[in-house]
């Protein structure tokens, strides 16, 4: 059987070297920082293993986890300059390879979703090939080695090092971003922990109304929209709105299927980075960046939309959901 | 109802614009000790969570063959695949461009498209020359109009098509959340299923209101145009 922690073990490692070439870098001048920052996330992806049997203590994990904000929060990550071909060399090997260049990046979802539906129900005697309710998660992994080795097989890229810095450059771009909703989902835990949820919880139900199931939907899906727009981001505003009234009052009291109420939730909230300033590199960057004299164009030409797709989630929820 | 505050201390971050695992790392340390969890609690809460949300962070695996591709021209192809759409009016265009920006991030291509790698170099140079062919010289209101819908059919694309792809931050940042936390089982197959409906809204929605540009640029500029003799007739 294929766990689930095989798979994390590999991101980890896959982590701790590309932190070891950052390390290395002298072209970045926050070298140490950044490799500290991703070597302490990828050691910190194989040591979970242990925390989630209970067989170490997870304490010094947090601590770990800290200084990572840390690191980043102050500055102290950043990144080198890749070493990549040059737009010349893009081009002519685009002519050449042409839509063939498609192929290994659409196996991730093919594969992915072959595990997901069809590689879920296989067994070899008796056991499933895949660990039960890590599938997807699985499927991702596999996918990713698979479409990695088409690539190298189809592009007759024989070193394993040019992926392995092309990965890296693309963490160094993203950089703490990429941690972002994995450290939102971690808050979210904190709260349930510390009892946010159930205050919340109690506060939307002295407020709602008891029976109606249609205020609770709206007040889910504006308070999405509406958390989004003040913080520019849904990934912060779904942990607080889902333990407010996503959980206890959907899913909890009225019986919601928790997959469309959680998804369509999350969608309300993308209504709202459609028309908020704050999600900057969506709505502002790029009036910049097309040179505009109005930089609140791109949400003027969003904003009906969004309007019209905050209400299709509603209904949406409001009429299958339940 | 202290811990409260700790919600208060994540919108206030966000809305400053701290760095956000900055302030997601002083809010839980907040909230946590308002719970009243010592220390030690506070931190091995932060290492549990961690420990139990790590498949948010797992498409990093996707990285490598992406960064690959990247660098045999991964970028350059999708915009030769945009450019061949060239005789199409400005709205249509943008509807198409709308399309397929969608259907790329439902399939996990969120990177190859963007504002920077296809919407300046292409979409609103295209956009822009069809509008030219039809009307000729534009105002530069107009060209605004038209900049702003361009970005705005990326950012519509992006946002309501990378739901459909299972394996994305937000998908897995709520199985992460609720199976942690809720101790369910969801699969992100099921969540992606779930964001098709308003996918294929957005689409209509958004792809209508790109079509109709097209005649908004007609009234425009005729208008703009009509302005314009008339003004050039009173000078006279």
């Amino acid at each position: 059987m294929i766990k689930a922690e095989w798979f994390y073990w590999l991101v980890g490692i896959s982590f701790l070297v590309m932190a070891a070439r950052m390390v290395a870098d002298r072209s970045n001048p926050k070298r140490f920082g950044t490799g500290a920052f991703w070597g302490l996330i990828g050691a910190g992806f194989i040591y979970s293993s242990w925390v989630v049997t209970k067989q170490a203590p997870a304490a010094p994990l947090g601590a770990a986890v800290l200084v990572t904000a840390v690191l980043a929060g102050f500055g102290f990550t950043g990144r080198g300059t890749p070493r990549t071909t040059s737009p010349e060399e893009r081009t002519a090997s685009a002519a050449r390879l042409g839509n063939k260049l498609f192929v290994p990046a659409l196996t991730i979802p093919a594969v992915a979703l072959a595990c997901a539906v069809g590689v879920k129900h296989l067994s070899i005697g008796g056991r499933p090939v895949l660990q039960e309710g890590s599938e997807t998660i699985l499927g991702l992994g596999l996918g990713a080695v698979v479409a990695l080795a088409v690539g190298m097989a189809m592009l007759r890229e024989k070193r394993i090092t040019v992926p392995v810095e092309a990965g890296r450059s693309m963490l160094e771009a993203m950089g703490w971003a990429m941690l972002l909703p994995q450290m939102l989902a971690t808050l979210g835990t904190i709260f349930q922990v510390s009892g946010v949820g159930g205050q919340v919880g109690k506060l939307a139900a002295s407020v709602l109304p008891k029976d109606s199931l249609y205020i609770a939907v709206v007040v889910y899906c504006v308070g999405m929209f509406a958390f989004t727009l003040i913080m520019g981001n849904a990934f912060a505003a779904f942990p607080v709105m889902t333990a407010a009234v996503g959980w206890p009052v959907l899913i909890g009291h009225f019986h919601g299927n928790p997959a469309a109420v959680l998804a369509l939730g999350m969608l309300a909230g993308f209504c709202g980075t459609l028309v908020t300033p704050m999600a900057a590199n969506f709505n502002i960057v790029p009036a910049a960046l097309l040179e505009l004299k109005d930089q609140y164009g791109p949400i003027k030409a969003q904003l009906p939309t969004a309007g019209v797709l905050l209400g299709c989630n509603m209904v949406v929820m409001a009429l299958f959901a339940f | 109802m202290i811990v409260l505050l700790g919600v208060l201390v994540v919108v206030i971050g966000f809305a400053t614009k701290r760095n956000p695992l900055l302030v997601v790392g002083v809010a839980g340390i907040f909230t946590g000790f308002l719970g009243g969890l010592s220390p030690g609690k506070v931190l091995a809460a932060f290492g549990e969570g961690f420990a139990s949300s790590r498949a948010v962070t797992i498409f990093a695996i996707t990285l490598p063959v992406i960064g690959l591709l990247e660098r045999y021209g991964l970028q350059e192809q999708a915009r030769t695949l945009i450019a061949r759409f060239g005789r199409l009016t400005t709205g249509r265009f943008l509807a198409l461009y709308l399309g397929l920006r969608q259907i790329g991030a439902a399939v996990g291509l969120t990177n190859v498209f963007g504002h920077a790698q296809t919407v300046r170099p292409l979409a609103v140079p295209m956009a822009e020359g069809a509008a030219e062919r039809a009307h000729g010289q534009l105002p530069d209101r107009t060209r605004e109009k038209i900049r702003s819908f361009a970005a705005s059919a990326d950012n519509v694309g992006l946002f309501f098509g990378e739901d459909v792809f299972l394996a994305v931050g937000s998908i897995l940042l709520i199985t992460g959340f609720v199976n942690t936390t809720y101790g369910t089982h969801l699969e992100p197959l099921d969540l992606a299923l779930w964001a098709i409906p308003t996918a294929l809204c957005a689409f209509v929605v958004h792809g209508w209101r790109l079509l109709r540009l097209d005649r908004q640029l007609e009234r425009e500029l005729l208008t703009a145009h009509v302005h314009h003799t008339s003004a050039a007739e009173a000078d006279q």
